[in-house]
């Protein structure tokens, strides 16, 4: 046994010894410089690392943050305001983790589109996808848990509407959403527990995620924008991906040069623009929460804007507003079944025809005027003339968020029946470098 | 390791024992989940809180409001004007529940045409039932609600939009009126809320 270990790692000294005990060596061969990555990855493939790169940011300066804050409703606005002003460079830990939450969808959309346009979810990659959704719903929670803890009107209101979101949950919603509350209103037991969901459970389960995310990745390997499986052309002499290269040195330092300029950005929002003009951190935040007044205009931060807008653009039915709750979840939990949606004889858009790039075009028309939306009041452009039939009085915003808001669902609902009727391209059977 | 051959096994001896060690075990997880769970409900504190409040309304001018907090909510006393009672009963056909079918909110004895004791005061909780925002008071006619506005509630989260009486409009997210409170009067100048004398 132990010579068959020094045979497969040859090192010597230190590495030796902890080789014998752990596979380091092995594990660094297995999984940087003998893990092969398809050759011609684009800017799309930028996003994971950068992923992570921002989830450690954001342990970091979650932590420290904690040294500070006080997750009491009579204290939690202080105590922020006391990191701002007295903590030393508390301003600036604070406005990394608040940059860095925008940051972390950015870059979690843009990663979600990259699989959206080089069919990453499709076999044998389902399960790969299925964690990657789990972790955009833990994220999603963490940024609302997170986004009470300021205790601003913004906070308080918000939380309020996304918990009552349960209560409308027939049969079971209002002990559900009281359970959530553990009072009948948001108040300090709330705040208290919110900030035990964002700082160990959620924290934990993303970090649990994230490695069975990487460990599926590392199983099936990257997909690349043709869509092409690199693993079918090995070298016959070494077993090597004829158009795989070694994830290091040659990602790692590719990535380097993607994170040099993400991090640029990152800086420049943080020192120049911490509250991105109220879309990251939003003007009635900076005032404390009161539970008898509501903001004249609430919002939700950008990112969860397209989901809002379908919420509020579904209408009641039958005296319940479940249907429009149900619709928001379906919205994001859709994403899910992507894998068997998708009926297309190829993966990625270079070999797909128009009639699925149309339909891509126009979920991203519709996700960014849904999100457009969801930042605006719904009588931003006034009301329909009473003398139109049907639609008469009602909000202009409102009647265009539900045509998205049905565009946003036929994407999905419609795709095993374009997507088999699209007319492809061939797919070469080595992957295109330019 | 070579005593144990596959004929030498007790199959059904082994599977009786994995059954009972799984159904035990869940047993277990089941039974600790309940102090668990329970841990997050309404502690005894948060169920002692919520006492009525009394409230002065002798000073509330016509066509004005005031916000009480009752358990923690915005309760509003609003005192209407003869031209704002008016302009109740023409709202009836665009509104979703103009005769106040929905049992739950409001008590029976403000189950009439103002939904008040006294038809000027009106006793509203100030949260939206869609989804809990406190809508904000439109209480003056047209404006920025447009040209038939006859003034009312508007919800500055989803947009429902209320009457004068807290009736809410067809089409708005909120699928029923604002609830009245229980609540009564202790003379002609204060109400109490959160007590009436039907319980």
């Amino acid at each position: 046994m132990r010579a068959e270990l020094k045979n497969k790692n040859p090192s010597s000294g230190f590495v030796a010894w902890i080789d014998e005990r752990f596979p380091l060596s092995s594990l660094i061969t297995n999984h940087m410089t003998k893990y092969y990555a398809p050759k011609n990855f684009n800017f799309w493939y930028l996003f994971g690392a950068l992923a992570l790169v921002v989830l450690v940011v954001q342990l970091i300066t979650g932590l420290l943050l904690t040294m500070h804050y006080k997750p009491d409703a009579d204290l939690a606005f202080a105590s922020v305001e006391y990191i701002m002003r007295d903590v030393p460079y508390g301003w600036l830990i604070r406005y990394m983790h608040s940059t860095g939450a925008s940051m972390f969808f950015i870059v979690i959309y843009l990663h979600m589109f990259r699989a959206l346009i080089y069919g990453s979810y499709k076999s044998p990659r389902e399960l790969l996808f299925l964690f990657g959704v789990g972790i955009f719903f833990i994220l999603m929670a963490e940024a609302f848990f997170g986004y009470l803890l300021p205790w601003g009107q913004m906070s308080y209101w918000g939380a309020q509407v996304i918990i009552n979101l349960f209560s409308t949950i027939p049969f079971i919603g209002p002990d559900l959403s009281e359970w959530v509350r553990g009072d009948y209103l948001v108040s300090d037991a709330t705040l208290n527990r919110f900030f035990a969901f964002h700082v160990i459970a959620l924290p934990l389960a993303l970090v649990g995620l994230v490695f069975f995310h990487l460990v599926a990745l590392h199983e099936v390997g990257s997909n690349n924008p043709d869509g092409i499986e690199i693993k079918k052309n090995l070298d016959k002499k070494t077993g090597i991906p004829l158009d795989g290269i070694a994830f290091h040195p040659y990602y790692t330092v590719k990535d380097l040069v993607g994170l040099s300029v993400f991090l640029i950005v990152f800086a420049s929002i943080i020192f120049y623009l911490p509250e991105m003009g109220g879309y990251f951190l939003e003007a009635n935040n900076f005032i404390p929460a009161d539970p008898l007044k509501t903001p004249a205009h609430i919002a939700p931060v950008w990112y969860f804007t397209p989901y809002y807008s379908i919420l509020r653009a579904v209408p009641p039915i039958l005296n319940s507003q479940f249907p429009g709750v149900a619709a928001m979840g379906l919205a994001v939990l859709v994403f899910a079944f992507l894998p068997w949606l998708d009926k297309s004889n190829v993966k990625s858009i270079r070999y797909k025809g128009h009639i699925f790039k149309s339909w891509i075009a126009l979920f991203v028309v519709s996700f960014f005027t849904l999100g457009y939306l969801g930042t605006e009041p719904s009588n931003v452009w006034g009301q329909f003339s009473n003398a139109i039939p049907f639609i008469g009085g009602i909000d202009k915003a409102t009647v265009v968020a539900r045509i998205f808001t049905v565009t946003y669902f036929l994407f999905f609902v419609l795709m095993p029946y374009y997507s088999r009727k699209d007319i492809t391209k061939p797919v070469p059977s080595r992957v295109v470098y330019k | 390791m070579a005593d144990y051959q596959d004929e030498k096994i007790d199959k059904k001896k082994r599977s009786f024992l994995i059954a009972a060690t799984t159904v035990t075990g869940a047993i277990g997880a089941g039974a600790i989940a309940v102090p668990f769970l329970s841990s997050m409900t309404p502690s005894e504190r948060a169920k002692a809180a919520g006492a009525p409040v009394e409230v002065d309304v002798s000073k509330i001018e016509a066509e004005a409001m005031i916000t009480a907090e009752w358990r923690g909510q915005p309760v509003w006393i609003i005192n209407r004007s003869e031209a704002m009672l008016a302009s109740l009963k023409k709202n009836d056909s665009s509104l979703a529940d103009p005769n106040l079918d929905v049992i739950s909110q409001q008590p029976d004895y403000c189950k009439n045409a103002t939904r008040s004791i006294k038809p000027n005061l009106i006793v509203l909780v100030g949260i939206c039932t869609h989804l809990g925002c406190s809508p904000t008071a439109k209480l003056q006619t047209k404006g920025d609600m447009g040209e038939n506005w006859s003034g009312g509630f508007f919800c500055p989260c989803h947009g429902s939009r209320f009457d004068l009486a807290g009736r809410v409009f067809k089409g708005s997210p909120a699928p029923i009126n604002l609830v009245v409170p229980p609540h009564k009067y202790i003379n002609d100048n204060t109400v109490l809320i959160g007590e009436d004398n039907t319980g």
